[in-house]
Formats: C-alpha cells, structure tokens, sequence
C-alpha cells in the first residue's frame, strides 16, 4: 500500500506519534519513516509533568521508547522540526526550516495547545502554560516553598498542579469561572471530595470568578477579581484548556470538526491521510456515533498505533472507551465512559470515603463509571466497570450499590 | 545465588481468580490463584510505575494494574497492554500442607 520512497511521515513526536513509528516497524511496515517534533525532546510520557515532575524535582521525564530506539527501528526521529504547512496533492510538508518532506502516507499526531488568556495588563509571556517539558521545567523552577502561585482553571491539570505546587510549600489560589472545579467530565459528587480535599491542604479555590485586570508590582503582579477581590501572586499558570493543533489540516482542506474529522478508523477526509490522538475527533460506536475528541493518555497511546496498523492496511475500529485518571494529594480519580451519557446514578461505597458511581442510561444499560478514593482503592470496580459497559450489560441496580456484592459475579452473567 | 524457598501464606487466603500481596523483606510479590486454581507468583509491583499489583483485577489469566491499566499474564509474566511493556518477573510456587511457598532466587 505504500511506496517506500516517499514513506510515511508522523506530523507530532508525542507519545501518540512516537507509538504510531514503533508501531508501522513492529508490523513489519518496511518503508521510510519520517517523525517530525517541534519539540527537542524524544517521545515523552506528559501524565507526570502535572504531578510527580514538579512535585519532586529529582524526577526525570519517562520516555516512551529508550533514545536510541528509533534510530534502532529505522525512524527518522526529527527534533525541533516543526511542520509550518501541508499539501495533500503534491503530498508534501513543509517545516519551519523551510524544507520540503514528501510523503505517500501521513498521520497528524499534532496533539493539542493550550489556550492562552487574554487580561488586560497581563503580557501573554508572563502567564504560564502547561503542556510540555519545556513549559513544566519553567513551573518547577518558580514553584518552590514560599513562591505565590495562582492557577487559573480548575480542570484537571490546574487541580493536579496546584496539588503538585501545594506539596512543594508553594501559597497555591485557584480562580474558575464556573461555578464547580472539574465542571467538565467529572461528576459534582467527585469533584466536591476533591475540592476539599484541596482546601485541607491549604490550597485556596475561588469558584465563579475570572481574573479581569492585572497590575504590575515590585515583586510579582496583583490580579484583579470579578469578585471584586485581589490576589498578589509570582507567577500565573493558565491551565483553561487546550484546542486541538488543526492548523495543517485546515491549510490543507481536510475536514475539521472539533478536531481533524475521522472515521471510526482514523482515516481523515484525505485518502492518504490519517489522524490520531488529541488532535482528532472520531465517532464512537458504543455511543450511536457520537463524535467525541478525547484528550487522555490512553487515547494517545491506543490510536497511534491503531492509525498505523489501519495506514498498512488493517481496517480496524476505534472500540475502546475513554478512560482518564487524575491523582490529587493522596487521592485517585478514574472515569471511564462519558458520564453524561448517563441519565441515572448508583453510587457504591467501597468505605474509607471512598467510593464508585455507575452511570446508567434511560434503558438501564451502564454507559459510565467515576470514583475517586484514597490511592489505587478504585482501580478494580473502574476496570470491571469499564468491561461491563463495553459488553452493554445493564446490570442489578442492587449489585452495584452493595459492596457485599462481587461486582465481577457481574461479568459472568 | 543460593535459591529459597520462603512460607508465604495459607492458600485459602487467595480467593480462586484474585490476588494477595506478599512481602518478604525488602522484597514484595502478588500472589494469584488463576480461575480453574493453579497458583502463581510475579513481582508485586508494576514493572510501568510504582504501582502494587495486589490491589489490581485479576481476570482469567491478567492482572490489570489499578493505576493506569496495563495489563499481564501473571503466568508467564507478559506485559499485554500498555503503557505496560516491560514483562513482570515471576516465581515458582508449590503448596505444602496448604502453605504457598516462593521460589526466590
């Protein structure tokens, strides 16, 4: 299917496209392949950066494949090499460098970027973002015992920041303008035993608030709030989520919705051309169709390599369900399946505050699970919750609520 | 390296299709009885993170971690799923007047 003189090229070395290379050798694809990253760094696992690697600054980054292990398989893995434009009749990339890269087949793995704010007063550089080693470098550097740090967006990364900042001594404020944290994909029973969670550790959280205006002072700025209030902080991180890098795809005509449009096998709207991880939306079967872009780990390091198995030829379909976790002082989050898929909650307590809830829809049939415990203490109902969904099962409302009930019996009926 | 046989613990501690942990010393395993009862022993910890595998879901022949969901045989120790990818050592186990024991080496 693919001519090895022009090859394959990977738009993005993150953990999605550096699965994808790895994945076309172990298939036995023979042909070049071409891994472009703007970033300077191999393949790298981004859950830590939020939490064990400003956390402990003895912590190096894990890489997904050992450094040499691209050279090994024949990949070119080429850093600091950002692709500036696409053009899928001549099938040809362009980077930042100004040279040409041809390609028979390509995936975008571009990923996702964060959004930046815009406050008047505040420079867009004085405010922090995190998404890569270089951003987390920064923030770990600043976040020391003593240093004022306030996190705007109390979404997953800003939660998991401000707990990372909060265990280095640093003053942590978290300022969100809805009215809950984790107001998206997390259920409000959750996200409330996180929040105080929060606060017993010092962290302070202002909901419904936004940052309207910004002072310069001697040391640091003053944000002004909403609210009326102030905060006098050393450094802002904006963690208000991400949009997806669509920009090649849009330049080169490709259908974009939410992300780069593909099917339930990552093929985009071009022939040549898949699509994979944070960057794309895809319809998912399990729920009719529905179009959904996922930003998790998972998802990343599942639809790289299902993108190159299906770019050599495989026809495989996207089957798997979301699933996220999040780790916050001494607590785990997991969720698995999109909650608000669910018309009716069962919640299980599994003691210790810990506990489980199971999602239904109107027929009964399980589209969800989240809990949120001390450590790994959920793991097992997530994992069995996860099967049960994917088998369809619409399970006793009384075996789920009992934790004297074996939620595996379940998976045996 | 001398090989011992340590005393882990009564069998009927470990429910058919489940997973005990074990800890001798500096050292820490995860104990499966598999679904038709055979035993077996890995190391207890993910080769992915630092992450116990006793408190991890035992079905048929995985272990799935409770972390982040990589999965293994625990009888031959082969990571299956990522993001584990690295195999898990294992041990052989026999049972004496109903006492698991672990080959360590």
């Amino acid at each position: 299917v693919v001519h090895a003189d022009r090859g394959v090229v990977i738009v993005g070395a993150g953990e999605c496209g550096g699965r994808a290379a790895l994945e076309l050798r172990r298939c036995g694809y023979r042909g070049s392949i071409t891994l472009l990253g703007d970033e300077h760094h191999a393949p790298y696992e981004r859950p830590p950066l939020s939490k064990a690697f400003v956390r402990d600054i003895a912590v190096t980054p894990a890489l997904v494949a050992p450094n040499e292990a691209y050279a090994e398989a024949g990949i070119d893995l080429r850093l600091s090499s950002r692709a500036v434009s696409l053009d899928c009749s001549h099938r040809t990339v362009v980077l930042a460098s100004g040279e040409t890269v041809r390609f028979d087949r390509l995936l975008l793995t571009t990923g996702a970027v964060p959004r930046r704010l815009d406050v008047p007063g505040l420079a867009g550089d004085t405010v922090l973002v995190l998404r890569t080693l270089a951003d987390a470098m920064l923030i770990r550097d600043g976040i020391g015992s003593g240093a004022r740090l306030v996190i705007v967006g109390a979404g997953l990364i800003g939660l998991e920041l401000a707990a990372s900042a909060a265990q280095r001594g640093a003053d942590v404020t978290v300022v969100e303008a809805s009215q809950r944290v984790m107001s998206r994909g997390v259920p409000a029973e959750i996200a409330s035993v996180a929040a105080a969670r929060h606060r017993a550790a010092g962290v302070k959280i202002h909901c419904g608030e936004t940052v309207v205006r910004a002072e310069r002072e001697s040391a640091g700025v003053r944000l002004l709030l909403s609210g009326g209030g102030d905060l006098a902080t050393d450094i802002v991180v904006a963690a208000v989520g991400v949009d997806p890098a669509i920009s090649l795809a849009e330049m080169a005509g490709l259908a974009v919705d939410n992300g780069v449009a593909v099917d339930d096998q990552l093929a985009t709207t071009e022939p040549r051309v898949h699509a994979a991880g944070d960057c794309c939306s895809f319809p998912l079967s399990i729920y009719d169709d529905r179009r959904i872009r996922v930003e998790s780990w998972r998802n990343a390091l599942e639809q790289g390599p299902l993108a190159a198995r299906n770019m050599l030829g495989a026809a495989e379909r996207v089957s798997s369900i979301p699933w996220f976790w999040s780790e916050q002082h001494d607590l785990t989050l997991q969720v698995v399946g999109l909650c608000d898929q669910g018309t009716k909650v069962v919640r299980r307590d599994l003691g210790e505050g810990t506990f489980v809830l199971f999602h239904l829809d109107g027929t009964g049939r399980l589209v969800a699970a989240s809990g949120i415990g001390l450590g790994t203490s959920i793991g097992r109902e997530i994992g069995i919750a996860e099967r049960l969904i994917l088998a369809r099962s619409q399970p006793s409302i009384a075996a789920l609520q009992s934790s004297e009930f074996s939620l595996k019996k379940l998976l045996r009926d | 390296v001398a090989e011992e046989w340590v005393e882990a613990l009564p069998v009927d501690e470990v429910e058919l299709e489940d997973v005990v942990r074990f800890d001798f010393g500096e050292r820490s395993f995860a104990i499966y009885r598999s679904p038709d009862d055979t035993l077996h022993a890995t190391d207890g910890w993910c080769t992915h993170e630092q992450t116990h595998l006793a408190d991890g879901l035992v079905l048929g022949s995985l272990i799935e971690c409770p972390k982040h969901n990589g999965r293994f045989d625990y009888r031959t120790g082969e990571a299956k799923r990522t993001p584990a990818c690295v195999n898990l050592r294992t041990y052989e186990v026999r049972v004496e007047d109903g006492v698991i024991f672990v080959k360590l080496d």
